[in-house]
């Protein structure tokens, strides 16, 4: 099942139960609760995920992380699969 | 034994997998003997478990090892044993690491899961446990791991339902004998809303002398696969990528993550590349000795060189190489193949000529550690169930 897409208008923030170990090609994400482990497999979207505060809208973080447009479908479709597993939530 | 992984794009810079082969600055997934004495002789016991080492860590070596880990960032260790609650400070020690935000899953024979220690368990959070069955009847089960070990099993279920611990696993090593119980093994655990996990049997251990009775045959391998493919909610802890050599890859990482995201701390805090290969070919130090565990993952010799580029080899130039990266590293040296050798269950049949070459008598590599009850009888399911030696 695909997740449910993230827009750039969207609020998100990491969840309080995920603990994030940087790696060299990103970070692992380990979620306590659900006890999942997901990769996070770019230093960007590491840097992205490490900026979302719950207040600026996705676009805006990515704006103010250097993320050009042209690269925008593939971080929103990373975002959305990070929140399907419960790494990132609404807020 | 490796957590259910979920990968993100965008595209990375380099394939995953790639990384991981090099290495990482700790381990993803870490495993944990915390006792070699155990009540149980199961027949295939990968760490030739049954009595206590006197030189076993203490509490306060526990917790510094537990310590450790949280500095590293282990998320989550694998308790087992032999039987890790016949510890008597078991408890003292998940209590420090789930409290010191060391997630622990341990493995038991369940025979010391009572309704008490059931609701101790239940409590808890950041807490799975993993039953181990071997069979969905206690015929077959019993064979493998001792007459009673199935009802004893059934019971821990069945306390740990009735302490509404939730999902817990039910963990089964697959063999010969029980392949064909894997429909009732998910019965079993669809029963107690379970998780069914199944892994892969290797010649390590006890399982030296018992792996060539007991491992699937080439058609039953088919079959497997074919069931694997159609439960992707079924774990398997990566431990089947082999069978990947089939055609469509199995879900996982589908590497060998010995000594690069995978090892094993033994009970007297050896540390080895991986659970399965206990002897000392694979020994990368001690957690007693200066810089701990964290110099022993990350300046070890042996996993130093674990983590450079695959040597040439039968392998690296067959079609299916990427699929099945060649296998189960312990399972060939404890056949006594050699590394560069095909996986002893290779699907393409590469390594049947090997294994006749060797024939029954050969010698293959033995560990020095064996903590095996002296006159205690091994279950020997062999003469219970007559099986042809040797992968039909
Ligand atoms: S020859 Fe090696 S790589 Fe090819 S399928 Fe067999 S074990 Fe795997
Ligand atoms: S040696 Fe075998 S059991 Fe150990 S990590 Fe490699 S594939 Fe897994």
């Amino acid at each position: 099942m695909d997740p449910v897409p993230v827009t750039l208008a969207d609020r998100l923030v990491l969840h309080p139960d995920v603990a994030l170990r940087p790696e060299r090609f990103g970070a692992l994400a380990y979620h306590f609760g659900n006890r999942r482990l997901s990769f996070i497999k770019h230093v960007d979207l590491l840097a992205v995920v490490e900026a979302l505060d719950g207040e600026r809208t996705v676009g805006e973080v990515l704006d103010s992380a250097g993320v050009d447009s042209g690269r925008h479908a593939s971080f929103l479709t990373a975002l959305a699969t990070l929140s399907d597993s419960e790494v990132l939530c609404a807020t | 034994m490796r957590p259910e992984v979920v990968s993100q794009p965008p595209a990375a810079t380099r394939p995953l997998v790639e990384e991981f082969r090099l290495g990482l600055d700790a381990p993803i997934c870490l495993t944990w003997e915390l006792t070699y004495a155990c009540n149980l002789s199961c027949a295939h016991c990968l760490s030739s478990s049954g009595r206590r080492d006197p030189a076993e860590l203490s509490t306060e070596e526990c917790f510094a090892v537990i310590d450790e880990l949280q500095r590293l960032q282990v998320f989550y260790v694998n308790l087992g044993g032999g039987e890790p609650m016949m510890r008597s400070d078991f408890f003292d020690i998940v209590d420090h690491a789930v409290s010191h935000h060391v997630g622990v899953k341990f493995s038991t024979n369940g025979t010391f899961i009572d309704a008490a220690a059931a609701r101790r368990l239940a409590g808890m959070d950041y807490l799975d446990v993993q039953i181990s069955i071997d069979g969905a009847t206690s015929g077959v089960n019993d064979a493998l791991r001792g007459r009673g070990s199935f009802a004893a099993a059934r019971q821990a279920m069945d306390h740990l339902a009735d302490a509404d611990f939730g999902p817990f696993k039910i963990s089964v090593v697959v063999t010969r004998q029980n392949v064909d119980q894997l429909d009732a093994f998910a019965d079993i655990a669809a029963q107690y809303g379970a998780q069914l996990r199944v892994t892969r049997l290797r010649p390590s251990g006890r399982g030296a002398d018992t792996w060539h009775d007991l491992h699937p045959t080439q058609e039953q391998q088919r079959q497997l696969y074919h069931w694997l493919l159609e439960r992707p909610a079924v774990l398997t802890g990566d431990s089947f990528f082999h069978l990947s050599a089939l055609g469509e890859p199995l879900p996982g990482l589908n590497l060998c993550g010995a000594g690069r995201v995978v090892c094993l701390i033994d009970p007297v805090g050896d540390v080895y590349a991986c659970p399965f290969v206990i002897h000392d070919e694979f020994l990368a130090g001690n957690v007693r000795n200066d810089g701990g565990f964290t110099s022993v993952w990350r300046e070890s010799e042996l996993f130093t060189s674990l983590r450079e580029p695959d040597s040439e080899g039968a392998c690296v130039s067959c079609g299916s190489y990427d699929a099945c990266q060649g296998g189960c590293m312990a399972s060939k040296f404890f056949v006594g193949f050699d590394l560069t050798d095909p996986d002893p269950e290779c699907v393409l049949g590469h390594a049947e000529p090997l294994l006749a070459a060797l024939g029954t008598d050969s010698v293959v590599p033995r560990a020095r550690v064996d903590h095996s009850r002296p006159g205690v009888s091994v279950p020997s399911p062999v003469t219970l169930r007559p099986t042809r030696r040797s992968g039909a």
